[in-house]
């Protein structure tokens, strides 16, 4: 079965960069914008792992975990937070919002799909 | 493309972006504006910028980012409340920003010394020692520790015995132990005992609390590391002890049992439970908000793509209008159904070449964002205060026209900043604040464009103006001029009124070359001041270079058309104002003034010279360095639009012709290149006109 992973972030560059290491890796990737629109995808294409960004436009990452966790359908999924700091604040903050895991940016593609391994059932 | 290399690209056109948007939120700022979303915005900017160029390993651009972004987050998190002084820095770095960007992308070497010295004023803004703390960890993340640790030359096998109690909050957070041991089964041999102990009858069973531990032995080559990143993303939502075999900890004997069959057992069960348990707050976030930002939908085409199609609809247009004209001289009857459908071919043109011609129009706005930065170089070199007030940035114009303005434009915010305006302490004095406002404005205003660039300073200092032409022999020196001409010879070539060239105006370019430029689009420049108050410069364009509005004319049966934009006016032509100057020469008098008189059919070789210019219709225009000649000919026909056809790609470059154009009777009919066409032949005897006046 393909691994279906939405991808959240307001980059362009990244998001082309997730897509590029993800599907070298041979994931099935889907991506949105900000929070709110990977809602609406992630209702869209039931994906089986959430990476997202923390700082973007409407809806940030932390919000877009708090509500994905409260979606009774889709609170057991994976979310990897990406973030530039490996500042430890940031971080407590994104699992206290529900997040799986992490991804530091700048991201190796190997260590990427590594993270990705480890949270998808 | 190689994929990286594409996403580079991408990567600066998203930095242009981010760019624009930086700066848009930092002058929003400027103007007091605090709102979360306009801080936050700002901040995601630098953030993005930052983010990408740790991607591509743009080391200079990460630290400097990270600085900015450091500053703009203790904005963001109210610690730091950006006084003037503040916001002027935070616009300088976003401009040291945008060049270190533009280095990146070119792969110059950028000189680091200004950006060392914007991150000292930043270190020195958010006190120091904290941020310089923050580098050196930020530094650090570019080496991934755990990654060279696996690169680590393999050591002898080691055995690990691995203690793991998941607590409920690890399952809430959506961690599997299933994956973990998987993971940890990719680096050597595992064995995992679960121990169900704790597992509650089903009454009691809790769905979505954890029960199971599990005593796990790994064999593996890896050092211990490796083992503990597996387990990075649970810290703390667990109890784990990793140890190596040799020290054992005594664990508590185990129930051995199939991990997955319970897992699976728990996976299948807890969603239903859930399901109840978790109704309320479903409902909730249901109806949470979910708005819509409007975002309009765009998509990147080829400039080629549109060129061609407004080059089609220039056929089009002209094919339309022959195939009206056949059809109205042809037909014995004028059927009234055949005239509207015409006339309806006609609208439905000029439709599509309106819509296509709106493809290539573009706002102003990242013109004149640009020219907020050179506001604020300008007002840093001369040591003025200076706000730049911009209005109608929305104002579209034709994409080279935006393109072919910024240096024009460049130069007279630049004179406007440093000729224009006063000092702080000069203004004061004379009772104005002491910061001086460049207005910049663009607004549509029948058909054209119009920019205006105004300061509120001295005005332009028209004795001294005066002085200066006739230092230079531009005006003899007992010529009586007009407030309005005297303004005007800032335009004349050789004119500079900075005595001396200061390293901001002074290019080698003066304003001559500004109106050059403006006419060479088709364009017109004027000005106005009023002393003590300041100058506005006027700049009226077309909104496209694809079409333009010219008289038709006719010299010995051939058509040809006289840009509108050249024309000053059509004057009388009296055999009395004609005035013989040498063999072949003649001039007009054009109200006390006299004027060449061009005729157009000999200087294109269409006729021979007349010994006599008595016949016909004279045209007075203004070549692009404010000189007036008449150009003679036989019959004005009309005035319209015509589509542009570059003689130069379809034929050759012929002196005196502009391009061409194709007429609706097909025929095809030369635009006057009228600078060429008065400007060589006469270029010896007429710097300007002569004023009759002072001459009789």
């Amino acid at each position: 079965m393909t691994v279906t992973i939405l991808t959240v972030d307001d980059s362009r560059t990244m998001r082309d960069m997730l897509r590029m290491a993800l599907v070298d890796a041979g994931f099935r990737v889907v991506q949105a914008e900000d929070g709110l629109h990977g809602l609406d995808v992630l209702r869209a294409e039931q994906p089986h792992v959430v990476i997202t960004d923390i700082n973007m436009p409407r809806m940030d990452g932390f919000g877009f975990i708090e509500a994905v966790r409260q979606d009774v359908q889709y609170r057991a999924i994976p979310i990897l937070v990406l973030t530039t700091e490996s500042d430890d604040e940031k971080k407590l903050r994104a699992r206290r919002a529900g997040a799986t895991g992490w991804i530091v940016k700048p991201f190796d593609p190997a260590k990427l799909v590594a993270a990705v391994r480890r949270v998808a059932a | 493309m190689d994929p990286m290399a594409e996403i580079r690209l991408t990567f600066f056109q998203e930095c242009e972006e981010q760019l624009t948007a930086l700066e848009n939120g930092l002058l929003a700022m400027q103007e007091g504006e605090s709102d979360s979303e306009t801080v936050n915005a700002v901040f995601r900017a630098v953030h993005s910028i930052k983010g990408g160029a740790g991607a591509f390993k743009l080391d200079a651009l990460v630290s400097f980012a990270h600085v900015f972004e450091t500053a703009l987050d203790k904005v963001r998190s109210g610690q730091l409340v950006p006084e003037a002084e503040a916001m002027k820095l935070f616009l300088r770095a976003a401009d040291a920003l945008a060049d270190l960007v533009s280095a990146s992308r070119d792969g110059a070497v950028a000189d680091t010394a200004p950006y060392a010295g914007i991150e000292e004023e930043f270190n020195a803004l958010i006190g120091g020692g904290g941020a310089a703390a923050e580098d050196d960890e930020f530094a650090g993340l570019d080496f991934q520790p755990i990654v060279t640790a696996f690169a680590e030359p393999a050591t002898a096998r080691n055995s690990y015995h691995i203690r793991f109690r998941p607590l409920r909050d690890l399952y809430a957070k959506a961690n599997e132990p299933l994956a973990l041991f998987r993971e940890l089964g990719r680096l050597g041999t595992l064995e995992a005992q679960c121990d169900i102990k704790n597992l509650p009858f089903l009454d009691t069973f809790e769905p979505e609390d954890s029960y199971l531990s599990w005593q796990l032995t790994l064999d593996t080559e890896n050092p211990i590391a490796a083992v503990k990143e597996i387990f990075d993303f649970v810290e703390g939502d667990c109890d784990l002890v990793i140890a190596p075999a040799s020290t054992e900890a005594s664990a508590p004997p185990l129930q051995e049992m199939d991990i997955t069959a319970i897992l699976r057992k728990v996976r299948e069960e807890a969603p239903a439970i859930a399901a109840v348990t978790a109704a309320a707050p479903a409902a909730d976030a249901d109806s949470a908000p979910r708005a819509k930002a409007v975002v309009q939908p765009t998509i990147r085409v080829d400039l080629d793509r549109v060129d061609r199609l407004i080059n089609l609809v220039g056929e089009l247009v002209i094919n339309q209008a022959m195939l009206t004209q056949r059809v109205l001289h042809s037909s014995h009857v004028r059927d009234r159904e055949v005239t509207s459908s015409l006339e309806e071919l006609e609208r439905l043109t000029r439709e599509i070449q309106e819509s296509v011609m709106a493809i290539r129009a573009q706002p102003v706005r990242p013109l004149f964002q640009r020219m907020s930065r050179i506001v604020r170089e300008v007002a840093d070199a001369t040591a003025k205060d200076v706000r730049l007030r911009t209005e109608g940035e929305a104002t579209e114009v034709d994409k080279t026209v935006v393109e072919l303005l910024a240096d024009p434009l460049t130069h007279m915010i630049r004179n406007a900043v440093d000729h224009g305006l006063e000092s702080p302490e000069q203004r004061s004095a004379l009772g104005k604040p002491p910061e001086g406002t460049v207005r910049l404005a663009a607004a549509h205003r029948s058909g054209r464009v119009i920019i205006e660039v105004s300061d509120d300073g001295q005005g332009i200092n028209r004795p001294k103006v005066l002085q200066k032409a006739i230092a230079n022999g531009l005006v003899p020196p007992d010529a009586q001029l007009s407030d309005s001409e005297i303004d005007n010879l800032l335009f004349l070539p050789g004119f500079s009124t900075a005595s001396s060239v200061s390293n901001i105006s002074g290019r080698g370019v003066g304003m001559d070359v500004v109106k050059r430029s403006i006419q060479a689009l088709g364009g017109r420049i004027s000005i106005s001041s009023a002393p003590g108050q300041g100058s506005t410069f006027t700049l009226s364009l077309p909104l496209t270079l694809a079409v333009l509005d010219g008289i038709v004319v006719t010299v010995d049966e051939q058509v040809f058309v006289i840009p509108l934009t050249a024309i000053v006016e059509t004057v009388k032509h009296e055999p009395s104002r004609i005035h013989h100057l040498g063999d072949h020469s003649f001039v007009l008098r054009v109200r006390d003034v006299l004027v060449p008189l061009v005729d157009v059919g000999a200087e294109l070789g269409v006729r021979a010279p007349a010994s006599d210019l008595r016949s016909g219709v004279a045209i007075l225009i203004e070549t692009a360095n404010g000189t007036r000649s008449a150009l003679l000919v036989d019959n004005i026909q009309d005035q319209r639009q015509v589509v542009i056809k570059s003689l130069e790609t379809n034929y050759m470059r012929v002196d005196g012709i502009a391009a061409a154009t194709i007429l609706g009777d097909g025929r095809v009919a030369m635009i006057l290149d009228v600078d060429a066409l008065v400007g060589p032949r006469h270029h010896e005897w007429n710097p300007a006109e002569i004023p009759l006046a002072k001459a009789s």
